[in-house]
């Protein structure tokens, strides 16, 4: 008897694809947790490198004066945006999965604008930091932020280029409600790139 | 009578087996090492060799058992053509209760000493410890008593009888300080003071080495602990702080009548040491070829940071090179003409020294004891 | 004659289905069985590299003070020698068996994505080739497998090996986590009808729970050495303490990472014995849902004891207490298994066949590495014991005595099946005793060796110490034991010349597998089979009355494969050159690398938008 590639019967009933998508999750999940965890670790002792630091002033040496680093209202506007982008794309999915294409158009085409926004505010941010006399190598919470945010930042990126990619494809009307599970997998990475920011931000960003 | 022949076939195939073990465990013997841990000479060694003993011993009991009952059923339990299917067994409930409560209470044995030997070795020692503070360097250990003011490298002396808390740390490299006739091993970093201690009850000469890879020599960084009586201890002591910069007062005569080091970094026009020329010769090298910027010959009140290992005694010491060569006036001369080709990577460059020139040098070095 | 008729008719039912000859098949395969044995193969020729790195090694230190080896050439040959044998040759020589074998035990016609799978194999290959292709330009990695910090800094490591060394490992790492997602998948959502999770075969199990791991601990290793590559090339100081960096910061990442390793790199062999010794005792395996239990006990607690590599680092009474005791605790689900084992030997009727006796020489074995390791679980005796070459024989006993006899017990038990040839027996059986003797006449002297004060990873020792003697047994035992192996080729290449005439179930097995032709057809089953029970071939047979009779060789017609791709090898080419790409960032910048990553994207990109097929 035939079978057909995209009915095939899983043991669970969730589509092999989707499945997938969350044990890539959970892995990742130990990856954040990681650099995570070394952030909070390396917090303890950065104090006795050269500054700037995040959320204290500190003089140099030579008598150079910096000011605490993190700019938090940015920021914000772009966390915001970032949380709500994951309920533009649950309304993305449902117009999907409803055979909406103009609400789906229109919601993915917000959850994208969030996105840029997104990754906009942290190319200006690290701009900033860089201007200021904070890169990679400055001290230990140069080290860390930069891994730190640069991963996330970067999952982010290829999360946007996904969700482009996916808007495209919704534009040609490349994506029934048969295929909406493209977008599903999608989303949920959107979702859980989301998820780690809500995380990271409180960490880096506002416990002090 | 096939069974027996067949049995018989068995134990001569696993004769070569049994003539290796035999051979094996005739080196068996600790007394056959001299960095054997079997044998501790300290109250810090015997914690860790009581418990190494008990673990060894439930070890040993479980592989006579375990491998006795696999040896026995792969005998008794041999199938042969046309034997009917054994009983179906999926499992036994009180059984693999059994065997997973003696396994546990097995090692609750071995944990009850355990964690009481834990903390017994992380005691702080009391005030009448001689401290010693040893220090990590790619590839030599460096040995500083503070309250002696006494600086020394590879050579430690300790006193029998006396508690010595080690204070340790690196200068690059984690190392790992080693001596196994007193004590197990502490690792040593660069930003980070561990610790070690321990009573030596025995006097003697013993070897140890660094035991964690640091690099292309990390197999010659060994050292020599030298426990001495009370009297010899503190008689080294007194000689070593002779060994400084201003001229020794009066110097102290030692056992051997070792000729006494004279000046230390800068030239003294008038050496206390023997008029030999190539005594002379080697002060002269000394400098000429810069050995000073990276040797002291100051044993007392020493500079810190130095590269090299401090060589106010060195003639005295059974090794050099960290433990590489014994200390004969020939290998002192090799070492000084090419420690490259002695110990490849080494941090000391070869000094373009001519052959009378080392012989000169080893004098020198020679002298300083 | 029977056979050849049988292998003319094989010869054109091949034919008729289109299977696939030529190196471009092999190339853009997507067929499981195929991938199992690229995985196969190209293992087993990297375990011939390390052995022959670990026959230099002990050449060098049959005598004192020998100048055979320079140091830094020892020092580059026993860290690729452990690097080699661990990523390279147990962890595939291990995927060779989850590829080829857990569709099969599973009932399944392939894994969940088979490009991906493909895709897996590809970037395990660049991995490998592009470790060892540091020798070429001599800077094979030289600071041991584990690399501790700050040795590995630029500072102490001016030179390449390290960066060869953690670029490797991250491609490897990339390879490791497809596969652990692909396997997991395949395993949650692929069962054949019936097959509950306890239902399933052990070694589907002892697998299952390895993807997990893998998927837990390649994480936190993948992010240690980014810190470690930034610090090298970017001048961070997460690990260097002029910057305010730690160095024991590295040991923590490492052996959150290491120690699950270390299951990964046994829990496979533990699934293949499980599956040995209840077929060659005629028995089921005693206590299923034990050994099941027991392994995910092992898998988890796995996580908690990572910090018994770091006793002699002066953590302080309290961290020693716990891995001391976690360590302890680990011994207990450990110890339920062997003892199952010997309950599944208990009263049954032994077939002494060669895979039994590789089987039966891992349970000797694997208990001496087991005793050995629960004498490291305590800090005082442990500080004598680390870093010396007592270490050195308790992971060699495990890794060698547990994993490599498990893998060949898996050979023997499986070739047929995956080849349709059966190993000899005879030369299986000289493999076996040359192995088993020159094994531990190499290893059990470094035991004594260690307690005696031998440390570990020197390329020399002064004569005077007393290790002389036992370091000459053991490395003529070394050469014993390469011995074994030259046997074991000889016997793959007489077998691989005889004519394919296995049959579906030469040794009477348990488990779907032996349902099926020697070798499968390309789509496995004809029908997918219905399972109502544990043992289920076992069960049919026992209906019926007696053995299944030979199952026919088919047409495919109507069952559908998907398509062979080359997207996967692309992708996977993309992998290595952006990821080697590195290693041109001091001279030629950035380029390499951001080509590798447009090679990658586009492979990515053709490979989506494929029809699946």
């Amino acid at each position: 008897m035939a079978e057909h590639a995209a009915h095939l019967e899983t043991s669970t009933g969730l589509d092999n694809r989707k499945l997938a998508i969350w044990t890539f999750i959970g892995s990742e999940c130990l990856f954040f947790a990681t650099l995570i965890s070394n952030y909070l670790v390396q917090k303890e002792t950065w104090l006795t490198g050269p500054g700037p630091f995040p959320h204290e002033a500190w003089t140099s040496p030579a008598g150079k004066a910096f000011e605490p680093i993190i700019e938090i209202p940015l920021v914000t506007v772009g966390t915001a945006l970032l949380l709500f982008s994951s309920l533009f794309i649950v309304l993305a999915l449902s117009a999907a999965q409803h055979g909406n294409r103009k609400g789906l158009l229109f919601w993915l085409g917000a959850t994208l604008f969030c996105g840029f926004f997104f990754v906009g505010m942290q190319v200006f941010e690290f701009t900033h930091f860089v201007h200021n006399g904070l890169t990679l190598h400055t001290n230990l919470f140069g080290a860390s932020f930069f891994t730190l945010t640069g991963f996330h930042g970067t999952h982010v990126t290829l999360g946007v280029i996904w969700l482009l990619t996916l808007w495209i494809e919704a534009y040609r009307g490349r994506i029934p409600p048969a295929k909406s599970l493209n977008l599903e997998m999608a989303a949920l990475y959107w979702h859980f790139v989301d998820v780690v920011w809500v995380v990271i931000f409180p960490v880096v960003y506002l416990i002090k | 009578m096939l069974l027996r022949s067949a049995a018989i076939r068995r134990l001569r195939r696993l004769a070569p087996l049994f003539c290796v073990v035999a051979l094996v465990l005739a080196g068996c013997t600790p007394d056959h090492y001299s960095q054997t841990a079997f044998r501790p000479l300290s109250d810090f060694g015997r914690i860790g060799d009581d418990i190494q003993t008990t673990t060894l011993k439930w070890a040993v009991l479980v592989f006579l058992l375990v491998e006795g009952a696999l040896l026995y059923a792969i005998f008794r339990f041999r199938g042969k053509p046309g034997d009917p299917e054994p009983s179906q067994t999926h499992g036994n409930t009180t059984i693999e209760i059994v065997w997973t409560v003696i396994p546990a209470l097995i090692l609750a044995a071995i944990a009850v000493p355990t964690v009481r030997g834990i903390f017994q070795m992380s005691a702080t020692p009391g005030a009448d410890a001689l401290e010693v503070q040893v220090i990590g360097h790619q590839w030599w250990w460096e040995f500083r008593y503070p309250a002696l003011n006494l600086t020394t490298a590879n050579e430690l002396h300790i006193p029998v009888g006396q508690t010595v808390s080690l204070k340790m740390s690196t200068v690059d490299v984690v190392h790992s300080f080693w001596p196994p006739r007193f004590a197990g091993k502490r690792d040593v970093f660069p930003n980070r003071e561990t610790r070690l201690w321990f009573k030596a009850d025995s006097a003697g000469e013993y070897s140890g080495q660094c035991a964690e890879f640091c690099g292309m020599q990390h197999a010659r960084m060994a050292f020599h602990v030298e426990a001495q009586s009370p009297g010899e201890f503190a008689a080294w002591v007194a000689h070593m702080q002779t060994l400084r910069a201003a001229p020794a007062a009066a110097a102290a005569p030692s056992m051997d009548s070792m000729r006494t080091a004279s000046a230390g970094a800068t030239v003294q026009a008038e050496a206390s040491g023997p008029g030999d020329p190539q005594y002379a010769a080697g002060e002269k090298l000394f400098q000429a070829k810069g050995c000073v910027a990276c040797h002291s010959l100051n044993a007392f009140d020493a500079p810190k940071g130095m590269i090299g290992p401090n060589l106010a005694n060195v003639g005295a010491r059974s090794h050099i090179g960290a433990g590489t060569l014994k200390n004969t006036d020939e290998n002192l001369v090799r070492w000084i003409e090419n420690p490259q080709l002695i110990k490849q990577g080494v941090l000391m460059p070869n000094l373009g020294v001519k052959p009378e020139e080392a012989k000169a040098l080893a004098a020198f070095l020679r002298a300083h004891q | 004659m029977a056979t050849s008729a049988l292998d003319q008719q094989r010869a054109h039912a091949a034919a008729d289905h289109g299977e696939k000859t030529g190196l471009w098949s092999w190339i853009t395969t997507v067929d499981h069985k195929r991938i199992g044995i690229l995985y196969g193969a190209t293992a087993f020729l990297f375990f011939l590299i390390g052995g022959i790195e670990a026959l230099l090694l002990r050449v060098q230190l049959g005598t004192p003070d020998n100048t055979f080896l320079a140091p830094d050439t020892y020092n580059q040959l026993f860290t690729m020698h452990g690097t080699t044998m661990i990523f390279l040759a147990i962890m595939p020589l291990s995927a060779m068996f989850f590829n080829f074998m857990i569709p099969l035990q599973i009932g399944a016609r392939d894994v969940a994505f088979p490009r991906l799978n493909a895709f897996s194999y590809w970037v395990f290959l660049a991995g490998g080739l592009l470790l060892n292709s540091s020798f070429l330009f001599g800077l094979a990695p030289d600071q041991g497998w584990y690399g501790y910090a700050n040795l590995t800094s630029r500072q102490f490591s001016p030179g390449m090996n390290v960066d060869f060394w953690l670029l490797g490992l991250q491609i490897l790492g990339i390879a490791s986590l497809a596969a652990a997602v692909n396997f997991f998948v395949t395993i949650v959502n692929m069962r054949a009808p019936g097959m509950t999770l306890m239902r399933m075969p052990i070694f589907v199990w002892m697998s299952f729970i390895t993807q997990i791991l893998l998927l837990l601990a390649f994480p936190v290793i993948t992010v240690a050495l980014v810190m470690l590559m930034f610090d090298r090339n970017f001048g961070t100081h997460f690990f260097v303490p002029s910057g305010g960096g730690d160095p024991l910061l590295w040991q923590h990442l490492f052996w959150i990472f290491g120690h699950p390793e270390v299951y990964i790199l046994i829990l496979p062999a533990f699934g293949i014995i499980s599956e040995v010794l209840p077929v060659f005792s005629r028995k089921p395996l005693f206590g299923y849902a034990a050994m099941v239990f027991s392994g995910a006990f092992i898998a988890f607690l796995g996580f908690g004891v990572w910090s018994h590599h770091m006793f002699t680092t002066g953590m302080g009474p309290i961290a020693d207490t716990f891995f001391s005791l976690t360590t302890m605790l680990i011994a207990v689900p450990t110890g339920v298994k062997v003892f199952n084992w010997m309950g599944t030997i208990w009263g049954g009727s032994i077939q002494y066949r060669v895979p039994m006796y590789f089987a039966l020489g891992f349970i000797a074995m694997f208990v001496i590495g087991g005793l050995s390791g629960v004498m490291h679980a305590s800090p005082p005796a442990d500080l004598q014991q680390n870093d010396t070459y007592f270490i050195v024989a308790h992971f060699h006993y495990v890794l060698f005595g547990g994993s490599i006899f498990g893998l060949t017990a898996g050979a023997y038990y499986w070739w047929p099946k995956m080849s349709g040839r059966m190993l000899d027996e005879t030369l299986g059986k000289v493999h076996f005793w040359l192995m088993l003797i020159g094994f531990n006449v190499t290893f059990f002297p470094m035991h004594i060796l260690g307690l005696n004060g031998m440390p570990r990873r020197v390329y020399t020792y002064p004569a005077g110490l007393g290790f002389e003697t036992l370091n000459q047994i053991e490395t003529v035992g070394s050469f014993i034991l390469a011995l074994s192996f030259l046997v074991f080729i000889a016997n793959i290449v007489r077998t691989m010349r005889s004519p394919r005439n296995a049959p579906a179930d030469p040794w009477n097995g348990a488990t779907l597998e032996w349902a099926i032709p020697s070798p499968p057809q390309e789509w496995n089953f004809a029908e997918i089979p219905v399972v109502h029970g544990r043992d289920a071939l076992w069960e049919l047979k026992r209906q019926r009355g007696g053995p299944l009779p030979e199952p026919p060789r088919v047409s495919g017609k109507g069952i559908h494969l998907p398509n062979p791709s080359y997207w996967p090898p692309v992708a996977g080419l993309g992998v290595l050159v952006a990821i080697g790409g590195v290693l041109a960032f001091p001279t030629h910048g950035p380029w390499l690398s951001i080509a590798g990553g447009v090679i990658l994207f586009f492979g990515v990109f053709k490979w989506a938008f494929e029809p699946a097929g």
